[in-house]
């Protein structure tokens, strides 16, 4: 379907807005800025090459986002962010039933940025996708290339694993840590 | 329903990814279940400081503005001339229709302008006082009185048994070139016929053929190296019978 490939003219109007965010999300998977910086200009670059793939009517911005995330994961540091699906994420340890709502109101944004940069990458990106890109699971589904059952449980053991955090960082301040 | 059952929801809930008739039930039991609506609540509060602790980073502009170069540079010349192989035909087309359609406009803009000039010719040659140099029904009157006047010899029609009759001629100059002007009637209407020699350049090759122009119709054709205009406000049929008797004697 030759003719349904977007001209070059309309990459650039789809791909720049999305610098912001991509950069974003760059940066909270690499936790470095040089690194950060790779990858987003080598996502751009790959993206370009790939445009005449991309299909009109599929989610740009997903596969933007897929392209980054592929990127990272067969960087050095990628390969070293192991799938949560693969190893039992479930051994984390577990929060009391604490009031949550008591929690959060705890939790500073600092606090919130600590806990997520601990989670291992896996929740780190799903939790992003979906409250900061604020993307459906379909889309979520589309940028991790996973089943949306995946993206529930995962975003599931995600809030728990991020609950953890915040509960110890807020014992740890209680405790005048 | 049981509310750790509805807890279960409360993820999908507050993603807005729960359908529309089960939000709505599980609205409704939020605002009877205070628990439940505590729950509910901190998922909300939790996404919302996620949201906002997520934004974290800035990008320096300096990679911004090398992404927008990145991108905005010119493709590989191939990808570039690709869609121009679909486009080459309908140039093509695009540059004949115009040639040709400006060729057609500016033989019609010199087809009008000289035909306007024998029109012109036509109609002073009847206001004036004398229209004809000389009188005379006679084709074997009129014709030798051009001789020594104009610079070739012609033939005229004989018109027994036609409407037409010949008033006179005169000589008369068409594009700075002498030549015969003859003024037939029919039922009172006066027809100019011009013969001129026919150059042969290109301003005089005009497509014969009537023309309706100005309330006159106009006829021309070259025969013999001459040229021939015939002009009247008569009806075209009219005019192409007299071309065509104009034409068999020549």
């Amino acid at each position: 379907m030759q003719d349904r490939h977007l001209p070059a003219a309309t990459f650039e109007e789809l791909a720049l807005p999305l610098f912001d965010q991509l950069y974003n999300f760059a940066r909270w998977l690499t936790q470095d800025a040089t690194e950060a910086e790779d990858l987003v200009q080598e996502t751009y670059t790959k993206a370009l090459r790939g445009f005449s793939g991309f299909q009109l009517g599929t989610n740009f911005r997903a596969w933007m986002f897929c392209i980054l995330r592929n990127t990272f994961l067969t960087s050095r540091t990628g390969l070293k962010s192991a799938d949560p699906d693969d190893t039992d994420m479930d051994s984390m340890p577990s929060p009391q039933p604490t009031p949550e709502a008591f929690l959060i109101q705890q939790a500073d944004r600092a606090a919130v940025q600590q806990a997520l940069e601990r989670l291992p990458v896996p929740f780190r990106e799903i939790l992003l996708l979906c409250e900061v890109e604020e993307m459906s699971y379909e889309e979520i589904a589309e940028v991790l290339g996973i089943p949306i059952g995946t993206v529930m449980s995962r975003l599931y053991r995600a809030r728990r694993a991020l609950r953890a955090q915040l509960l110890e960082k807020f014992k740890g301040a209680s405790h005048g840590v | 329903m049981a509310c750790d059952l509805w807890r279960e929801k409360l993820d999908l809930y507050a993603d807005g990814e729960l359908p529309a008739p089960d939000a709505a039930s599980l609205a409704t039991h939020l605002r009877e279940c205070s628990v439940c609506a505590a729950e509910a609540l901190n998922r909300v509060q939790t996404k919302r400081a996620l949201a906002i602790a997520g934004k974290r980073y800035q990008a320096p502009a300096s990679l911004r503005e090398k992404v927008r170069q990145s991108v905005s540079a010119p493709l590989p010349r191939q990808r570039r001339w690709a869609w121009s192989i679909p486009a080459v035909p309908a140039l093509l087309v695009l540059i004949l229709s115009l040639g040709v359609g400006f060729y057609v406009q500016r033989e019609t803009a010199r087809r009008q302008r000289v035909y306007s000039e024998v029109a012109d010719l036509h109609v002073a040659t009847l206001a004036s006082a004398s229209p004809v140099d000389v009188v005379s029904t006679d084709r074997h009157t009129v014709k030798p009185w051009f001789e020594g006047k104009i610079p070739f010899s012609f033939n005229l029609p004989e018109l027994q048994g036609t409407d037409f009759t010949l008033v006179g001629g005169r000589v008369t100059y068409l594009g700075q070139m002498p030549g015969a002007q003859l003024i037939y009637r029919l039922r009172k209407h006066e027809i100019s016929v011009f013969i001129l020699q026919d150059r042969g350049d290109e301003d005089r090759v005009l497509p014969s053929g009537p023309l309706s122009t100005f309330s006159f119709t106009v006829e021309s054709w070259t025969k013999n190296d001459l040229r021939y205009f015939v002009v009247g406000d008569v009806g075209p049929q009219d005019i192409q019978s007299l071309s065509k008797l104009l034409r068999d004697a020549a």
